[in-house]
């Protein structure tokens, strides 16, 4: 059947920041797919120049609502390797217990504020409070988890006080990492009918051959700097981010588009799980089974079930890190120094993957260059070009308009685009 | 009679709305207060028969000039959610470069359109401010409760080191760090200095705000002064200092 099919969703919903989708279909063949950013900038690159070294991370962090914990973490990564300041291990250890909760916060509000209400036919998450009551309940506690933890480690769930050049200018409370414990106890079954929902669920079947990008350190699941290496056999050193993103313009986009060995390339949860498999926790390894996620998955919609999948391993990690805190001393929490020049990478897993920090900085500490490459910038040709996939797949099994328009929605949430944060 | 609302952002890391979503135990109550009928960010509704409009983020492209004249006109009560919103916030460094330089920095040739960076009622009147880099749920939530009550909301008049006191914090200016407490309005419960690191305004001046006696003690600590205006510059919530005292 010859048909015409056109798309233009203005400011897609249910994402974090403006894009839009366009498609054209002419007498039942695809002419165009376009994933569009339309996102305003913020030149955050420019604004950071001459400002002290250490107020840095208090900037960046502000580059993104959902992933400001990472941000400020890439900064001072940067900063610490500039000016060789080592951290204490509290601190370090402080610090992955924030990335963890962070990223369980924003996989839980991606789950199940943005994604859930696709598969319920739903709007949005507001109907599901009466239609899935349990289910609207498992995702609000384990989101406030994850807040909770953020907030115990940096001060506030958004935007951290406490993570600063040098370690940290607070420790964490005994008390509250006391608390905490009890916390993800009692919140398990939460993930358990979390992990029970998502299994009932039909994920769609696409597969389209891709590169995907993560950090890599061999011993751990990464998260705070590493190797950076590709599914295709690309390994570079931290510093070398030039030679794995690759930046280049795109007409009509504000966010810039990134390549490696392909014409497109992935950054995110389900990147971290291609490259790093082997070192999630054990009871994380059990549930990518149930769901048969395999290394190398290529089908982007499991992105949602590599998500599920990190967060089985954040709640483990997590108690493990805070053990570990609560049978020490928190006395030693900061490295002083004195301001030098210097020039450096921080790389860090923030929750939709990796993310770069370089800064040049001068003899009297202040900020001379800085670049940022976020992790929707490095999915967005992805998404481009897997748009262009879907629709044909959809074409040649005959799919009706409100299908394709619905998958193609759908295939873009998978990817948890932060995209106000990618036009920094 | 539930309040019709509705939420926006322009320029900004949409952070403000993300609180909305926070304190997960008294979220579904919160909820029951609020009709949402436009709120990109969480839902695929867009209705635009609503009555409060929550605008997040600072004005710096055209079409968001147009977009919040329209949800001006439809707005009962138009919320500047947020320090962006509000004073500019963080975006707003960028009005101390170029604006050509700037676009050539970070997009080389490619046409880029951008504007100066503007608050929200440098365009349209502001009903209701509510700062905070991120905005806090408790004052959005006491807020909410008071428009859904026809009461008049309001904000702390005192300065944020009346919160910091009543946690018995250190005061990191007697440390020997300037901290933009003294100076700030309250209602953030001293976020920042709780955590031991320096208040940056982002609530803006307190109402009652002594600016002399504040500039006095910081030079009579021997502080830095540009460290001050670094500070003072972050959010775009205060007057910079004259040049003759820098």
């Amino acid at each position: 059947m010859k048909r015409d099919y056109s798309l233009d969703i203005r400011h897609l919903t249910r994402v974090e920041g403006h894009a839009n989708i366009q498609i054209t279909v002419r007498d039942g063949e695809l002419l165009d797919a376009r994933w569009a950013v339309v996102e305003t900038p913020r030149f955050f690159e420019v604004m950071l120049k001459g400002m002290s070294a250490e107020r840095v991370p208090f900037q960046t962090s502000r580059i993104c609502g959902i992933c400001s914990i990472s941000h400020s973490l890439a900064s001072i990564r940067a900063v610490e390797k500039a000016m060789a300041i080592v951290p204490p291990v509290v601190a370090e250890k402080t610090r992955l217990l924030a990335m963890h909760g962070e990223t369980l916060q924003s996989h839980a509000l991606h789950l199940f504020f943005l994604v859930a209400p696709d598969f319920a036919g739903t709007s949005s998450v507001l109907p599901l409070i009466q239609s899935h009551p349990d289910l609207v309940r498992a995702g609000l506690q384990l989101k406030e988890l994850g807040n909770e933890i953020s907030a115990v480690t940096t001060g506030r769930c958004t935007h951290p006080v406490s993570l600063v050049v040098g370690g940290l200018s607070k420790a964490p409370d005994k008390q509250r990492l006391l608390q905490l414990q009890a916390m993800i106890q009692e919140r398990k079954p939460a993930l358990e009918s979390a992990c029970a929902f998502l299994l009932s669920l039909t994920i769609p079947d696409f597969s389209r051959e891709t590169e995907f990008i993560s950090l890599s350190n061999g011993s751990s699941y990464p998260a705070i700097g590493g190797s950076l290496v590709s599914t295709d056999g690309v390994v570079h050193d931290e510093s070398d981010y030039l030679l794995m993103t690759n930046e280049y313009m795109q007409e009509g986009s504000t966010s810039k588009f990134t390549r490696l060995s392909r014409e497109s390339s992935v950054a995110g949860a389900l990147a971290r799980f291609n490259n790093n498999s082997h070192l999630l926790h054990q009871k994380a390894k059990e549930v990518a089974e149930s769901f048969k996620l395999k290394p190398v998955c290529h089908n982007p919609f499991m992105n949602n079930i590599a998500q599920l999948v990190e967060c089985v391993h954040i709640l483990e990690d997590a108690e493990e890190l805070i053990k570990t805190l609560l049978d020490g001393e928190l006395s030693e929490i900061k490295t002083s120094f004195a301001s030098k020049a210097g020039a450096a990478t921080g790389a860090v897993e923030a929750p939709r993957g990796i993310l770069y920090h370089h800064l040049e900085i001068d003899e009297k500490g202040k900020v001379v260059k800085a670049d940022c490459i976020i992790p929707t910038t490095q999915n967005n040709a992805n998404i481009h070009f897997d748009l262009h996939a879907l629709v044909q797949q959809a074409l040649r099994e005959g799919k009706n308009d409100g299908e394709i328009t619905k998958l193609c929605e759908m295939l873009v949430r998978s990817y948890d685009p932060c995209i106000s944060c990618s036009v920094h | 009679m539930k309040l019709k609302i509705a939420s926006f952002d322009f320029t900004c890391c949409e952070g403000c709305q993300l609180q909305l979503t926070n304190s997960e135990s008294t979220l579904t109550d919160f909820l029951e207060l609020l009709d949402i009928r436009n709120f990109r960010e969480i839902s695929s509704e867009r209705l635009d028969d609503y009555d409060i409009a929550l605008v997040e983020g600072s004005i710096s492209r055209e079409d968001e000039v147009e977009r919040l004249l329209k949800i001006r006109k439809q707005a009962k009560v138009l919320v500047a959610f947020g320090t962006c919103a509000c004073f500019g916030g963080v975006n707003s460094l960028k009005n101390s470069f170029p604006l050509d330089e700037t676009v050539r920095e970070v997009y080389g040739d490619m046409v880029i359109e951008t504007l100066p960076v503007r608050r929200i009622r440098d365009i349209v009147k502001v009903d209701l401010s509510i700062p905070g880099c991120p905005v806090a749920k408790e004052e959005v939530e006491r807020i909410m409760v008071s428009l859904a009550t026809d009461s008049i909301p309001t904000l702390p008049k005192y300065p944020v080191c009346v919160e910091c006191k009543q946690q018995l914090n250190t005061c990191l200016i007697e440390l020997g760090e300037i901290c933009l407490g003294p100076i700030t309005r309250a209602g953030c419960n001293a976020v920042c200095p709780t955590g031991k690191t320096a208040c940056l305004g982002c609530r803006g001046p307190a109402e009652e705000l002594n600016m002399p006696a504040f500039l006095e003690l910081v030079k009579e600590r021997g502080l830095s002064l540009s460290d001050l205006q670094e500070k003072l510059a972050f959010y775009n919530a205060f007057e910079p200092l004259a040049t003759d005292e820098t």
